[in-house]
């Protein structure tokens, strides 16, 4: 088959478009938007790593600083999001072997996460907007540096994206709940309290074991949305607040650092943001990984009470562990650094030392396997946590945190890891599991093209990290520039493991380009032919 | 008072020996999953041995820490502890406003520096020539940030804020500023 041929109607012409169900549909654009999302997060992050070589005179240092601001966010809610609830709103009414609730409402989450990132990718690009400390929004809102439009405009597109997961929200909610029609009556409040693990908590303690509602992996999607739903609240909040510094600026009264007390809202916005990294994160992480595993396998879930048990457990820790991002603010109270900062991010060790456990025995219990591209990747994105969620307990010690706050080994060997390494390839892991099944069977392009992505990106990810934690170690802060090339030698490595985090994801993007074709993306948009709310096609 | 260079050093040598061990163990594991033979069953037993293992490393981490580095217990208790020299340092307008040219400590002393900003929230952080960093905290508007420190060595220090406070924060550095004698 010619090249044009292929690129434009996918390997082998086996992807139909016109075969999809608006259900299929609506999960595969969510994935596209996510990948573009990431692009744009990948291409931002180069440019990024080029700076922190060597400041290039193309770009002032207002722009480096909106880029810098931009980035995460676009990576967080335009990519990651977008891929999460794409694959969760497809898996949950899969699971559960009922329709989603509502198609129309995750088309306009998709709809509403791909143009709110747009909008606030796009003020900040223009306007250089860029008071963000990395995701966290500061009082007292400073307006001799930032524009006061800029920031309208920016904070319309975050809260444009919290909508579109207050929508996800009530999506997964009302799918778990409702009664299809033609159905039994269905126990809202029995399939709410499986979904929370509050049955698995106390069948781990009773003799009578009961069947679960709710299978596990809808468990663990159902936990981390209250994590996203008290996520969003948070942020919208915070976005209002700093809306209203911004409107009582332009009509000329000045609210000062005096107004809201810095170290509360701090504590209030740490709180919100903290369950994104430490709730929904590793609890959507922990139950695609049994999902994942038990799909691989084919077999029971090792420990599976305790494995619900502990999803429940991780949703509790993750509300009160918002302390140790404030643990070099000297004005908060030692007890709550002790407490919070240290005590209960350190059960996050625990939490996930057993998600990872558990996921290892099952697959195990399933020898022999074949080392697939979902297992490969699996098993990367396992690494990727065990690697960084021991870096996070360091940073979350008194002592530790003094002199590693702030520096490259915070969004080094933890954050890049754990997003890059950890969640991306357990990402990546789900796409190509769920591929063949979305796409009606279409045929992977190149496997060759799958191998070195996964090898690149899985030492691109390590490598970076590795490169910016040993700058951190040397005293190199996470949000500044450096002019005299103090930290060159370990950014010119950290850019050129970067480089493979690029040349990995353009391999995968040309891949999946080739497999379903240009014909094939465009027609994932257009509306679905097929009339109905099954998640897959009958003869499927 | 031990540096803070050799903490840094020994979290290196542990977190290495750690990242190298897990690699090995993840290599092992995608090695032997993909062999012919089956599975023993893996018993409960491991299961709670592994967690209690995960409990006993995550509280010790803290316990260690809190009797090898000096630094810890004294900031914790630092409301109690008389300094023997404070300095009160304000910040406005992306500038540190020190009390002298020259912060001049003598070793072995035990100093408190007050550090209070009227607009932003910055950091406060000292620095060695080499860029490695001695200690830092973050300053937030509308509270008084304090940090109690003895330098038990001469040396000169400079101070940079550490925390972004806008573009104009990358040139908040005073250099050298800080100076221990005998």
């Amino acid at each position: 088959m010619s090249f044009i041929k292929t690129l434009l109607g996918g390997e082998g012409e086996f992807f139909n478009p016109n075969s999809l169900t608006p259900m299929q549909k609506l999960t595969l654009r969510f994935v596209v938007v996510g990948l573009v999302y990431y692009l744009f997060a990948v291409f931002e992050g180069m440019i990024m790593r080029v700076y922190q070589v060597t400041p290039i005179s193309l770009i002032n240092e207002s722009q480096y600083f909106a880029i810098l601001t931009a980035h995460p966010l676009v990576g967080i809610f335009g990519s990651t999001y977008s891929i999460v609830f794409g694959a969760f709103l497809f898996l949950v009414p899969f699971l559960m072997k009922k329709p989603l609730w509502s198609i129309k409402l995750g088309n306009w989450t998709m709809v509403l996460v791909a143009v709110g990132t747009f909008v606030f990718w796009f003020s900040g690009f223009v306007s250089h907007y860029s008071p963000l400390y990395t995701l966290y929004w500061p009082l007292p809102a400073d307006f001799t540096q930032f524009s006061v439009w800029g920031g309208t405009f920016f904070i319309t597109g975050i809260a444009l994206v919290m909508i579109g997961t207050a929508f996800f929200v009530i999506n997964i909610y009302k799918t778990i709940t409702y009664t299809p029609e033609g159905w039994e009556k269905q126990p809202k409040g029995a399939l709410i309290k499986s979904a929370l693990g509050l049955t698995g908590l106390t069948s781990i303690f009773s003799k009578k074991k009961k069947e679960h509602l709710v299978s596990l992996p809808v468990a663990a999607i159902a936990r981390g949305t209250v994590d996203t739903a008290l996520n969003a609240i948070v942020i919208l909040f915070a976005g209002i607040l700093i809306l209203v510094y911004m409107v009582a600026e332009l009509f000329g009264v000045s609210l000062k650092h005096s107004t809201i007390d810095a170290l509360l809202y701090k504590n209030f916005f740490w709180w919100g943001l903290d369950l994104i990294a430490d709730g929904l994160v590793l609890i959507f992480v922990a139950g695609t990984w049994y999902l994942l595993a038990t799909l691989i396998t084919g077999k029971k879930l090792f420990m599976e009470n305790w494995a619900r048990a502990a999803l429940f457990i991780e949703m509790v820790v993750s509300w009160t562990v918002w302390s140790h991002h404030l643990m070099s603010d000297q004005a908060q109270p030692g007890i709550l650094k002790v407490l919070s900062g240290e005590m209960v991010t350190a059960f996050e060790l625990i939490t996930q030392g057993l998600a990872f456990f558990i996921t290892l025995v099952t697959l195990w219990s399933g020898r022999p396997l074949k080392m697939t591209h979902p297992l490969k990747f699996l098993l990367g994105g396992l690494l990727g946590f065990a690697l960084a969620v021991p870096a996070g307990i360091m940073q979350a010690d008194l002592g530790l945190n003094r002199i590693l706050h702030n520096t490259q080994w915070i969004v080094g060997p933890h954050v890049h890891v754990a997003i890059l390494v950890g969640l991306t390839m357990t990402l990546y892991s789900a796409i190509y599991f769920l591929l063949p099944i979305l796409t009606n069977g279409a045929k992977l392009y190149s496997e060759k093209l799958a191998t070195f992505h996964f090898w690149a990106h899985l030492l691109g990810g390590i490598g970076m990290g590795a490169f910016m934690g040993m700058a951190g170690l040397k005293g190199m802060l996470r949000r500044t520039i450096y002019f005299e090339g103090e930290y060159s030698s370990y950014m010119i490595l950290a850019a050129i493991s970067g480089s493979l985090l690029l040349f990995a994801f353009l391999a995968f993007f040309y891949n999946i380009v080739m497999t379903v074709g240009i014909k094939g993306v465009i027609g994932i948009f257009m509306p679905s032919k097929l009339n109905t709310t099954d998640l897959l096609p009958a003869e499927k | 008072m031990v540096d803070s260079n050799v903490v840094l050093t020994g979290q290196t040598f542990a977190y290495t020996f750690y990242v190298l061990a897990i690699m090995a163990v993840m290599a092992w594991f995608a090695y032997k999953v993909t062999r012919d033979g089956k599975s023993k069953e893996i018993k409960p037993a491991l299961f709670y041995t592994f967690v209690g293992f995960l409990v006993v490393l995550g509280v010790s981490l803290h316990i260690v820490t809190h009797e090898t580095i000096p630094w810890k217990p004294m900031d914790l208790n630092r409301a109690d502890i008389k300094a023997d020299r404070e300095f009160n340092i304000s910040m406005a307008d992306h500038k540190f406003i020190l009390p002298s040219p020259k912060l001049q400590i003598v070793k072995n002393e035990k100093v408190r520096f007050n550090v209070t900003s009227s607009d932003l929230t910055y950091g406060f952080g000292l620095f060695r020539s080499d860029n490695t960093m001695l200690f830092q905290m973050q300053v937030l508007p509308g509270h008084n940030n304090d940090i109690l420190w003895q330098f038990d060595k001469p040396g000169i220090y400079s101070i940079r804020s550490t925390e972004y406070s806008g573009p104009k924060g990358i040139n908040m550095i005073l250099r050298d500023v800080v100076e221990i004698t005998e």
